[in-house]
């Protein structure tokens, strides 16, 4: 009885343990690979271009909202108790702390996540990446090291345009919309505003650059059964990341206060 | 030159491989002939290292594959050219570039002294004035052609090829079997050639083995295979459906 039921969670348990085997040694490649020349620098400027400066336009428009909608909420909340002054505070924590790393992550994820998955997974089952292992170029260094180094660089950076553009949409609504002074706004931006919020915004933006490159990239790597398989990766690699960027947004928030 | 001694090969419960033994002789054409799905990429995938037998050894020269680390087996690599069933070409990159990759990877040369040798081996395989064109705006036997001149850039010693006339109308595929007994002549390499279409087989061939239930079940010089006895190999050379060799699927 009790070795059937050993058995039984041993049979569930095969194919993820044996997933999270092969992303564990796809994530010590990838750290091998870093360490050692050559450092493909066309690569990894071409996918920082890919994640950073085509994800700009989405970024840009859904901070501006972003900033916009927590103005007009928290201007609403707070005008009931009389502390409309607070509205630039709780726009600029809640950006720099949470909605500029997690949204950024999102959309990159949505857009750059599924390419990458995509593109390696049509590499897979076209035989590209034998070939160029058979051309004497490890496939990992080559195509997945530049997208890993290009997300925790650029997460963090486009983190920082989302903050910025977050507290602008803000500004806008509570001054020049509802009317409050821009002075007192710009008070409670900065008044509350530690260098410690924009740490640990950044410091998750890095984490999540790290994750969802990583997450895309093996889902594409290890892509089977042609386009169907594709498709398959590609929804796994959306769906994976986003839910790794929510779960462990908790988590960090937790341990980096 | 290559030796292949009992390799094994199971995917999950997929036995593929089941004691594949095959010698290739420095300067031998060998091509592997059996039926679809019967393990034949997946038999040619050892020779270059792509997949590791579960039993069993690939010795290449005189090195066994298994012993070799990663930067070992790359040394070892650039003596091959693989041309891949599907061609296998980079559709991110216009045509020279892919023919060139390995020598822009591994050599010290400059885009345009690259781009010239791409030329010259686009040339030598047919095709002129294709080199900025992208894999995308190609035709499959172009690819085909591509994928060779790509194979043969860094000037190999074995070249392996996997199903090179598969999908081709029959002029083509006897242009590029052509191009195949060339790259012999000219460049004296080694091949192993895997396919499924006989013509080709008997004109290439120096020896033709045929790969069956997951072992080498014949081998010998064209004139003897064509000879042969053998119920299994006579069915599959004269293209028969009733016989010995089981198609899954198909009751009778
Ligand atoms: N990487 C792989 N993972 C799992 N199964 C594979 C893999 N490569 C090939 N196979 C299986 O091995 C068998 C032989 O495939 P293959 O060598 O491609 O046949 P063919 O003789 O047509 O070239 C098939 O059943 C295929 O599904
Ligand atoms: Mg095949």
């Amino acid at each position: 009885m009790i070795i059937r039921f050993i058995e039984f969670i041993g049979a569930v348990m095969e194919k993820p343990a044996e997933g999270l085997g092969r992303f564990i040694l796809l994530f010590c490649a990838v750290l091998k690979g870093m360490a050692r020349p050559p450092f493909e620098a066309r690569n990894i400027i071409r996918q920082m271009l890919e994640i950073g400066v085509n994800s700009l336009p989405v970024v840009l428009i859904t901070a501006v909202f972003t900033g916009m909608v927590l103005a007009l909420q928290g201007y609403t909340g707070f005008k009931r108790f009389g502390a409309e002054g607070l509205v630039g505070s709780v726009v600029a924590l809640s950006m720099t702390r949470e909605l500029g790393p997690v949204l950024s992550a999102l959309i990159v994820t949505g857009r750059a996540g599924a390419a990458m998955a995509a593109e390696l997974g049509t590499m897979r089952v076209t035989e590209q990446i034998d070939a160029l292992e058979t051309l004497a170029t490890n496939p990992v260094k080559y195509l997945i090291v530049p997208r890993f180094l290009s997300g925790m660089v650029m997460l963090p950076a486009l983190t920082v345009v989302t903050d910025i553009i977050g507290i602008l949409g803000g500004y806008f609504v509570t001054v020049t919309l509802l009317g409050t002074s821009s002075k007192s706004y710009l008070r409670a931006t900065w008044n509350f505003l530690q260098v410690q919020d924009i740490y640990v915004g950044l410091t998750k933006a890095c984490f999540f650059g790290a994750a969802f490159t990583l997450i895309s990239c093996y889902k594409g790597f290890y892509t089977r059964g042609g386009a169907e398989g594709v498709g398959r990766a590609t929804t796994g690699a959306v769906v994976f990341s986003s839910m790794t960027i929510l779960i462990s947004d908790y988590f960090l928030s937790a341990w980096l206060f | 030159m290559i030796e292949l001694r009992d390799v094994h090969k199971s995917f999950g419960e997929n036995h593929v491989l089941r004691g594949v033994n095959l010698k290739v002789r420095k300067g031998e054409s060998v091509v592997v002939i059996g039926g679809s799905g019967s393990g034949k990429s997946v038999l040619l995938k050892h020779i270059i290292g792509l997949l590791k037998p579960d039993r069993g050894s690939v010795i290449v020269g005189s090195t066994d594959l298994s012993q070799l680390d990663e930067e070992g087996l790359n040394e070892i690599r650039k003596r091959f050219g693989m041309l891949f069933q599907s061609s296998a070409l980079f559709d991110s990159m216009t045509v020279w570039e892919n023919v060139g990759f390995g020598l822009k990877r591994h050599t010290r040369l400059s885009d345009s002294e690259i781009k010239k040798i791409a030329i010259q081996k686009l040339g030598m395989v047919g095709l002129v004035g294709v080199e900025d064109l992208m894999p995308s705006e190609l035709s499959g036997g172009m690819r085909k052609r591509v994928g060779l001149a790509r194979a043969i850039a860094m000037e190999p010693e074995i070249l392996l090829y996997d199903e090179p006339t598969t999908g081709l109308d029959p002029i083509m595929a006897d242009a590029v079997n052509d191009l195949i007994i060339k790259m012999r002549e000219t460049l004296h390499v080694t091949s192993v050639t895997i396919t499924h279409d006989m013509k080709s087989a008997y004109k290439i061939a120096d020896t033709i083995a045929m790969l069956y239930n997951g072992v080498i079940v014949a081998s010998g010089p064209p004139g003897e295979i064509r000879n042969t006895p053998d119920p299994v190999v006579r069915q599959f050379i004269e293209g028969r459906a009733e016989g010995p060799i089981v198609l899954e699927g198909i009751i009778r």
